[in-house]
């Protein structure tokens, strides 16, 4: 026989263990652990050119004079604001005031000149040097100001000032950075367990509005099953890019995550040797273009639908436009157009792949859609050491199948000893205008020529853009889903 | 022996730099530069000369492998071309899992199936002999990845008591460490039980013919006496043989568990070093697997030693 004083028990019973979820979210609520497949080698965004450097360091811990928001627009950032002089070369910067970097070194103008400086010095790493090249002078009339005069005006300035590779460092600490990295951002480095996680905490003296996360730990999970596996268990509240598409369904079905996806700045071509016969006739590469069939490919690596690309350019940018009809597909045109190159039974060629797996699962398919029309793609695959090396390097190939994830790097074809080896003087001559024009509906103008001129000459085989795959935990908000530039902000992550 | 004890150690400095150069040159044959490799697709050409000349590789290759052998012998394993630290130290964090993680799965094997072999073949053809040959061949049949998988699905999803991966590090509490080996532990553990169970049963089931175990049994001594007392101690021989074996094994083995489990040990280590064109840290390792599998064999022949009298006079 149930007595009062069972019910009542009973009732409490059931009031603490309802309370019991509450506490762990409690507990949750100013802490987050983020999971990410590639772990940064080092910590310092100025001397490589890691992805994951960047992922974890950009915006967190090290901020530029801008920076891009979620949309990929240019905003303010340690700079409150800027003007551009007339001339079009005279860039000066109103500094933030009272921004201080994590050591307590005050934020002031000679540190923008000592990083900017220090990035081009003949003994830096900088991987994007290029971005500073075009710097002739840097001034710094008072401590909240800088003055930079540019050698000639150069569109894409302030955009690349908010990558990675222009963060703000100090003098004292810049040595240190690949270890020990102190910037101006909302967190702070606490520790890095190398092989498995990274501990950041909020930093206090943050110039900006304050994180509501107290603590933040990036947990670097290369295994796709191992990272299913984390989300489901709630070891993870977020995977920044799934390395598992297959397992989608499956965490979609889960009511304590949440899938979204989102577009990339990542091209994934079928890079074609142009200056190698016979891709250097332009049949053969229209040819090839004809039988690539971008949506059966995308759905044998992912299995779900991912943007599809007609030319270098991702669809995140404004002056994207949809090219993938140039060439459709079409077997009995593809045949027609390799006979009058003069190869009526097709050919053989390598077709040579590095590791990750959207360029393998691609590269099988491709060979496969290949083989319609006579051209006999012989698969090797390479570690990423050795495609360096040999396909872009030492552009020993004919075929290949790679993903170009540095943002608006459509330039790259007006290079003429890139790996590809197109040659366009058409199209450099182009790309040089847009460099310097400064209007931005007549550079996007361009930016749309540009792309119709490599969709016309099949320089590559353009096939879509990696996707980004975002799982988190149902009341995880303020995580970036598309990938302007591969960032993941903390600052603004917070629980519901 | 002491005449014996120096060739043996002539002999071992002879295999190891017999060893280094071999993995030296090895590597030193691999295409791919490790300063492209960390710059990336868009990298300046200055850029990368200026990290070869960081890195040191615009230096001839034998002043290179000099350096590095000089290296080893000071102590000083050199610096991560990724990582950017001591090697020696990175080393001695993945160590801190790997090690406990092989000793755990060793113990747990042993402790696994030594018993069940012996409880094999003390019921030589009876069900308890065919039910633990039964397990022993779903342990060999089953891959250890696989079991992991289901470890985690069963015990970290299923009903959260581990995490399904990681390690927060000794500093952490031992609690919480102990907790993310465990289910690690016993993947890895499970092909080596299933080995030595197999293993066991069968030498014991030789010994027992043996004709001391005949005599022992013909002095009357009672039966179990006989097993543990006479035919035990000989048997364990090729146990221990096995068990040497494994622990090489384990220690280099261990990167599909390592992976399944997103721990940062040595095998996955070795792994990334490997993709990542760190080739200090794969030489560094390799020379370290390979001076561990010696110093393995050493001990393991000590202990045939203590275990059999007979095999101290041969050697």
């Amino acid at each position: 026989m149930t007595t009062r004083r069972d019910l009542l028990a009973g009732a409490g019973a059931a009031a603490l263990a309802a309370q019991l979820p509450l506490v762990a979210l409690a507990q949750a609520k100013d802490s987050v652990i983020i999971a990410m497949t590639l772990e940064p080698p080092t910590l310092d965004p100025t001397s490589g050119a890691a992805q994951a450097i960047r992922e974890v360091t950009l915006l967190n811990i090290f901020e530029g004079l801008v920076k891009m928001d979620r949309t990929g627009k240019i905003v303010p950032c340690l700079a409150e604001s800027w003007e551009i002089a007339p001339d079009n070369i005279t860039y000066s910067f109103k500094l933030r005031r009272g921004a201080t970097f994590h050591d307590g070194t005050p934020f002031s103008s000679e540190q923008v000149r000592f990083s900017f400086e220090r990035a081009v010095a003949p003994e830096s790493t900088n991987a994007q040097r290029q971005l500073f090249t075009p710097i002739a002078e840097i001034a710094t009339p008072d401590p909240a100001s800088v003055v930079i005069r540019l050698k000639q005006p150069t569109a894409n300035f302030l955009y690349g000032l908010a990558w990675g590779d222009a963060v703000i460092v100090a003098p004292a600490s810049a040595a240190n950075n690949k270890t020990n990295p102190v910037g101006t951002g909302p967190f702070k480095f606490v520790r890095w367990n190398r092989g498995d996680r990274l501990e950041l905490e909020r930093f206090d003296g943050y110039w900006g509005e304050k994180p509501t996360l107290a603590k933040a730990t990036f947990r670097f999970i290369a295994d796709p099953q191992a990272q299913v596996a984390a989300l489901r268990a709630g070891d993870v509240h977020a995977q920044t890019n799934l390395a598992a598409p297959e397992a989608v369904p499956q965490l979609k079905a889960d009511p304590k995550l949440k899938v979204s996806f989102g577009k990339t700045e990542g091209e994934v071509i079928l890079a074609i040797n142009n200056a190698k016969a016979p891709f250097n006739d332009l049949r053969v590469r229209q040819a090839i273009a004809h039988v690539l069939d971008r949506k059966t490919i995308a759905l044998g690596v992912y299995g779900f639908d991912v943007d599809l690309i007609g030319s270098h350019f991702s669809p995140l940018h404004p002056a994207y436009i949809d090219l993938t009809g140039t060439y459709p597909v079409d077997i009995p045109k593809a045949k027609a157009l390799l006979a009058a190159a003069g190869f009526p039974n097709g050919f053989s060629c390598t077709l040579k792949l590095p590791p990750p797996t959207y360029a393998r699962r691609s590269g099988e398919i491709i060979a496969a859609l290949l083989a319609q029309i006579g051209i006999n793609a012989s698969i090797e695959p390479l570690e990423f050491p050795q495609w360096l090396e040999r396909v872009f390097r030492g552009k020993d190939f004919d075929l290949s199948v790679i993903a170009h994830t540095e943002p608006l790097d459509i330039n790259i074809y007006a290079r003429d000893d890139y790996y590809f080896q197109y040659k366009n003087p058409e199209f450099k001559a182009l790309m040089a205008k847009i460099d310097v024009t400064l209007d931005e509906g007549q550079r996007d103008e361009m930016y749309r020529q540009a792309q119709r001129i490599l969709a016309h000459d099949a320089v590559n085989g353009f096939l879509f853009i990696l996707p980004k795959i975002t799982v988190t935990a149902a009341g995880l908000d303020g995580m970036w889903t598309d990938w302007p530039l591969p960032i993941t902000p903390l600052a603004e992550v917070r629980w519901r | 022996m002491l005449s014996f004890l120096a060739r043996r150690c002539v002999a071992l400095v002879a295999t190891l730099l017999g060893a280094a150069l071999v993995i030296f040159i090895a590597l030193e044959v691999l295409p791919g530069d490790p300063a492209a490799v960390t710059l990336g697709l868009n990298a300046a050409p200055e850029a990368l000369a200026a990290l070869r000349l960081e890195m040191g590789l615009d230096k001839p290759a034998p002043v290179r492998f000099l350096a590095w052998i000089s290296g080893l012998l000071t102590g000083d394993l050199g610096l991560s071309y990724t990582y950017r630290v001591p090697v020696a130290q990175l080393i001695g964090e993945r160590m801190a899992v790997t090690l406990p993680l092989a000793l755990a799965a060793i113990m747990l094997a042993t402790s696994i199936g030594v018993p069940l072999g012996l409880l094999a073949a003390a019921n030589h053809n009876r069900p308890t002999d065919a039910a633990v040959m039964v397990f022993a061949q779903l342990g060999l049949a089953v891959p250890n990845f696989w079991f992991g998988l289901l470890l985690v699905l069963l015990f970290a999803i299923g009903l959260g008591w581990f995490p399904a991966g990681g390690f927060p590090g000794w500093q952490a509490g031992p609690a919480a460490a102990v907790k993310a080996l465990l289910l690690p532990a016993f993947a890895l553990a499970l092909p080596q039980a299933a080995i030595l169970a197999r293993v066991t049963r069968s030498s014991m089931l030789d010994t027992l013919q043996e004709d001391f175990v005949r005599t022992a049994r013909a002095k009357g001594l009672a039966e179990p006496v006989t097993v543990v007392r006479h035919a035990l101690r000989n048997a364990l021989i090729p146990v221990v043989t096995i068990m040497g074996l494994q622990f090489s094994v384990l220690i280099a083995g261990a990167i599909i568990i390592e992976n399944v489990f997103a721990l940062p040990g040595l095998g996955r280590l070795v792994f990334q070093s490997i993709t990542q064109h760190d080739l200090i840290v794969v030489k560094d390792l390799v020379m370290l697997f390979a001076g561990l599998a010696i110093l393995v064999n050493f001990a393991v022949e000590l202990v045939y030693g203590l275990i059999d009298p007979r095999l101290r006079e041969t050697s």
